[in-house]
């Protein structure tokens, strides 16, 4: 347990000594969500109708844009294969540099998500429900990230094939996210997609690590 | 007897035989040196050493038993330097070593000796961004006697380092050593080791196995 403190530690000092990183992806996700208007026209309902949406791809993007550092840094300067050598399971290795990668972008996004909501006029009431929904989700797609981040270890211009890769998986939690604040929108009843969410986030919880440290693995060879 | 051995060991690498029927036999406390021209396979029998690559033929026996079937207890035993020095340019050398220790458990009274031996105790708090080639490797070897590992696989450890660094590393071995420590170390410069024995790769070549071990 103290070993696998010390690596999310080591990860969050790293990314806390390089803040531009961690600030690149939030200032990616407003701008991205702020061009919106400009390009469907200024017209408040539109804008409060397709806000959830557009919130949760360009969060999605941004989370796809910083999956490429997860592993590539550490393969690139030798420490990953002394992390296959030490003592962790490289499961709870991967575990570990999710958790830290999560920290570093999947919550600066949930906390700059309030301010894009105000910008589309979104109703205030179904806030916590995009939030919370962006809470369940976010981790899922930090988890199913890190399978990508691993395959693409060795291969050139990894950082565009790991959108090719990532991307149709990621599919199902966009669409139950979306429709999570929809349906607090239109007084339904969120509960039911949040639950699916959750049980999205407790099936990678327990199925990526395993792909992921196969695919380290595999990198180190 | 105690003797970390490897018996007709074959290592291919993209289809094709870096080396073949390769033994050795290293006692707690020996050192090994390999040698042997650019390509002969030193890297790649260390990292097949380390568990990192699994052999295409032969058997490692540690003290008598199988490493292969039992490799993530074996990875335990190594301390490993490759050609890369796994420092984190923003972190300071103390932060660098102290991730190490930290991830084997190791004391931190360790990382102060560490630091001494290789003449880094004025540079611990200096990010290593700024530090040199040579003070990078002087760096990723004064991780090896952070944790007790056993075996010392080391590929050109000497990279870089100037004279009193590299003999810093021969008191470091010599130290790990005394203690029953082993270490293998692949090199073409000169290292001081006493009494080691020596692998010349050149005489395991890979030519003509091929076909037999891919069919």
């Amino acid at each position: 347990m103290t070993a696998w403190l010390t690596l999310v530690g080591r990860d969050l000092r790293l990314a806390l000594r390089q803040q531009a990183d961690a600030a690149m992806i939030v200032v990616f996700f407003v701008l991205t969500a702020g061009i919106f208007p400009f390009g469907v026209g200024p017209e408040p309902n539109l804008l409060a109708r397709i806000g959830p949406g557009v919130i949760w791809v360009t969060a999605l993007l941004a989370v796809l844009l910083s999956l490429e550092r997860v592993f590539l840094v550490d393969y690139e300067d030798g420490s990953l294969e002394l992390l296959v050598l030490g003592p962790l399971p490289m499961e709870l290795v991967v575990l570990a540099k999710v958790l830290a990668h999560w920290l570093t972008t999947g919550l600066p996004l949930i906390v700059a998500a309030p301010v894009i909501a105000l910008l589309y006029n979104l109703d205030p009431a179904a806030l916590p429900v995009l939030l919370l929904s962006m809470l369940l989700g976010t981790p899922v797609l930090s988890l199913l990230g890190a399978v990508g981040a691993g395959l693409i270890l060795g291969a050139r211009r990894g950082g565009v094939l790991i959108p090719l890769l990532v991307l149709p998986l990621t599919i199902p939690v966009l669409i139950f996210g979306v429709a999570a604040v929809d349906a607090a929108l239109a007084d339904l009843g969120a509960r039911p997609y949040l639950l699916i969410l959750g049980a999205m986030l407790l099936a990678s919880l327990a199925l990526t690590p395993w792909a992921a440290a196969a695919a380290l693995r595999q990198a180190v060879e | 007897m105690s003797l970390f051995e490897g018996r007709d060991l074959v290592c291919l690498r993209g289809g094709r035989a870096v080396f073949s029927g390769l033994s050795f036999g290293l006692p707690a406390g020996g050192a090994m040196l390999l040698t042997g021209p650019n390509g002969s396979g030193k890297s790649s029998l260390l990292r097949l050493l380390a568990g990192l690559i699994r052999p295409a033929g032969g058997e490692l026996l540690w003290d008598g038993a199988p490493v292969l079937g039992a490799l993530d207890e074996h990875r335990e035993r190594v301390a490993f330097l490759g050609h890369l020095d796994a420092v984190k340019p923003v972190l300071t050398l103390r932060e660098n070593l102290a991730f190490w220790a930290g991830l084997g458990g190791a004391a931190s009274a360790r990382i102060e000796a560490a630091l001494a031996r290789f003449s880094l105790t004025d540079l611990a708090e200096v990010p290593a961004r700024l530090l040199s080639a040579g003070q990078k490797r002087r760096l990723a070897l004064a991780r090896l006697p952070l944790t007790a590992a056993p075996l010392w696989l080391l590929d050109e450890p000497t990279v870089g380092l100037d004279r009193a660094s590299a003999t810093a590393l021969a008191e470091a071995i010599a130290a790990h050593r005394a203690q029953g420590g082993r270490v293998i170390v692949a090199t073409h410069q000169v290292l001081e080791l006493a009494e080691a024995q020596t692998l010349s790769l050149g005489d395991y070549p890979g030519e003509g196995v091929l076909l037999e071990y891919v069919w």
